[in-house]
């Protein structure tokens, strides 16, 4: 049996630049996954209980307010002290590219840069992120 | 030389021009598509409008050179609000600037008046637009990432030092928290010695568009209105060179919305601020002249340049016929314009230059007040002094060398650019009263209506381009393997520490009974329809932080959150 692939789209931080977010929520709706949009302003705390409460398989996580060094590492801890961390983080937003090798190493799974089509996001997750057990 | 004995062959057909169309298109057309089918079936604007293959009279029937241009200065202002604009006074040429500390952001400031900037815009880090300390556990990670930070009047009267406050004009992006950060900006003016009535700039203090589209806002929007309402009064009043609110478009551009959109919700967002200021009482021409806007400019040249037209003969029309002010300053639209954010790409970043000079020169033709050119490296980081320099010259060079700005609205009268700009000020109207209907602005807000407009247009696009419906170059065409990524702008973290510090050292040397004195007195203004903003400026000479200030507000006025429409 096929279980839809749950995703959360999440936007921790405080910048407000959701149009990346929504764009990628919506994507992968089309695509038919189940999305949850985790709305602005989120703490890493509020984006990792989502995701538990949601029971999610992966969070794409957009930020484009330069925070990104903080709140992806953040996000990873959490889920790890909160025993999931067995949910695969990827994300995207203003990330100069030298600075992509030291998040993957935190463990970010993949990181989507600006001009990243949707269809090149979709494939990557039917990819990568699999039903958690 | 001209040739003399060339007689006007036009003589021999005293026939009508359309007559001709219909000639020409049956015959030298319909022969030269045969052999060359043109190269779409549609051609359309960036945001989809369609275009014809050739504009002629035959679109601007009914179109009277009196009625919808008129002369420049002169209503309605479609060819410009001056009767000089760019040959008497260029734009001010201001670039959005703010990074680090408040020490480093004035270097910054000084760096580019050296280099004939002439106007100062701030750029302030998220912690300060949503109102929080650079301490607050909310600002971890941001402290003067994504612009200054700031946290109270100690840090302005840094960012500020040396700048002739009386000569140089001041912009500041703030939102949510602007009439916060207008009290620390006239409590350090004050206390450099500047009077209130030498002070010139803008605080955009456009909540409405934060709502819609750039999200960062602090209370929820009637009670935000309300203090929108108060700076305004209280600027009008007492800082009377002051531009107190600046209706912002551009960032509901930068979501995704279509020009038509951006035109019509920025339009709609001021009306709704004039309705407030004459609910409170004011007198339609104490404040309709201090009104300015703000739009984006795109990479569709003549969109945006109908775009500007169709802004200042929509809003002139608009305002004469719901309010009828007496002064003819109270009808015009006013307007700063930046570069298209979203226009750039992380690709072939030296392409940005080319992007952003285009989008420039449609401003400066489109009949801009001020200016700022984005820098090459904007998808990368905060741009680095020598991409912002570019930006800037590319600004000089189109001031100067190119010629754009030696006659007014240069592109008045073509058939093209008339035609565009009635489409342009026809579909806006007609969002504009589809709001109207809903109950105005604030109505629509709550209903989700600008966001899910914004949201849908930012999808399409988004197709358009991943289908290469839409060409981005460097992006979905004419793309290159191995690029070297350009240097960049990094910011310190010692600066989150540094700033950390200062509070903590503030705190311990202001005079704590002032500071709870002047927050207890603002708590209470706001339990009434007081204007807050002389306790708000006691509480910046006090010292207070703008997240003590906006605890208070938010306390007494509740928080905004977003719904998350997608």
């Amino acid at each position: 049996m096929n279980k839809k692939l749950r995703i959360l789209v999440g936007k921790p931080g405080l910048d407000g630049h959701d149009r990346g977010a929504k764009i990628v929520a919506r994507a992968l709706r089309d695509a038919g996954f189940e999305v949850i949009y985790s709305g602005l302003h989120q703490t890493p705390e509020m984006i990792v209980n989502t995701a538990i409460q949601e029971d999610v398989d992966a969070i794409g996580l957009s930020i484009l307010s330069g925070a990104h060094n903080y709140l992806f590492p953040e996000v990873i801890r959490l889920l790890k002290e909160n025993k999931a961390g067995d949910v695969v983080v990827f994300g995207g937003g203003i990330i100069p590219s030298d600075e992509i090798a030291e998040l993957k190493k935190a463990g970010v799974a993949e990181v989507f840069t600006p001009g990243a089509d949707t269809r090149h996001i979709i494939k990557w997750i039917q990819e990568n992120v699999k039903p958690r057990v | 030389m001209p040739n003399k004995n060339i007689k006007k062959k036009s003589q021999k057909h005293p026939k009508s021009p359309l007559t001709h169309l219909k000639l020409w298109e049956t015959s030298t057309l319909a022969k030269a598509l045969r052999h060359t089918p043109e190269r779409h079936r549609e051609f359309t604007t960036l945001s989809s409008m369609p275009i014809d293959r050739l504009y002629t009279p035959e679109q601007l029937k009914g179109f009277s050179y009196a009625k919808d241009l008129g002369y420049p200065g002169v209503f309605p202002f479609t060819r410009g609000i001056y009767p000089t604009m760019h040959r008497g006074r260029l734009w001010t040429m201001r670039q959005f600037a703010g990074y680090a500390t408040a020490a480093d952001t004035n270097a910054r400031f000084k760096y580019l008046l050296k280099e004939g900037q002439t106007g100062l815009s701030t750029a302030f880090h998220f912690p300060t637009l949503m109102g929080y300390d650079s301490d607050s556990t909310r600002a971890k990670g941001e402290v003067g990432v994504c612009g200054v930070a700031i946290d109270s009047l100690a840090d302005v009267e840094i960012l500020f030092d040396g700048i002739p406050l009386d000569q140089v004009t001041v912009s500041m992006t703030i939102n949510g928290p602007a009439a916060i950060l207008f009290a620390f900006f006239l409590a350090n003016a004050e206390k450099k010695g500047f009077a209130f009535d030498q002070l010139g700039g803008t605080i955009q203090n456009d909540v409405l568009k934060e709502y819609i589209a750039q999200n960062s806002y602090l209370v929820p929007p009637e009670p935000a209105l309300r203090i929108v309402v108060d700076t305004i009064e209280y600027s009008c009043r007492h800082v009377p060179k002051w531009n107190p609110v600046s209706i912002s478009g551009y960032h509901i551009r930068e979501a995704g919305s279509t020009a038509v959109q951006e035109l019509a919700f920025t339009l709609a967002d001021g009306l709704s601020y004039v309705q407030a200021c004459v609910n409170r009482g004011l007198d339609i021409d104490s404040f309709a002249p201090r009104l300015s806007f703000f739009f984006n400019a795109h990479i569709d040249f003549f969109e945006e340049i109908a775009k500007y037209r169709a802004a200042r003969r929509l809003w002139a029309r608009l305002m004469k016929e719901r309010y009828n002010p007496k002064k003819q300053e109270s009808l015009k639209c006013r307007f700063h314009v930046q570069t298209a954010g979203c226009s750039l790409t992380a690709q072939q970043p030296e392409n940005n230059i080319v992007r952003t000079t285009l989008q420039a020169l449609a401003a400066v033709v489109g009949g801009c007040q001020s200016l700022h050119t984005n820098s090459m490296d904007e998808t990368f980081a905060l741009p680095t002094e020598k991409a912002v320099r570019t930006a800037l010259r590319t600004q000089q060079i189109i001031a100067f060398e190119s010629g754009a700005a030696n006659t007014i609205d240069p592109l008045g009268g073509s058939y093209f650019v008339e035609s565009l700009t009635a489409r342009m000020e026809k579909e806006a109207l007609e969002i504009i009263k589809k709001i109207d209907r809903m109950g105005g602005m604030v109505e629509a807000i709550k209903r989700g209506y600008p966001q899910m407009e914004i949201a849908a247009a930012s999808h399409v696009y988004q197709r358009q381009v991943e289908h290469k419906e839409k060409i981005v170059v460097g992006v979905n065409e004419f793309v290159m393997e191995n690029e070297t990524p350009p240097d960049i702008l990094k910011i310190d973290p010692e600066v989150e520490k540094k700033q950390v510090e200062n509070i903590r050292k503030l705190k311990l040397i202001r005079e704590t009974k002032k500071v709870s004195a002047a927050l207890a007195a603002l708590e209470k203004s706001a339990k009434t329809d007081e204007n807050l903003m002389p306790r708000l400026l006691d509480c910046a000479r006090a010292y207070c932080t703008i997240g003590e200030i906006s605890d208070v507000l938010k306390k007494m006025f509740g928080e905004y959150h977003d719904p998350g429409i997608f």
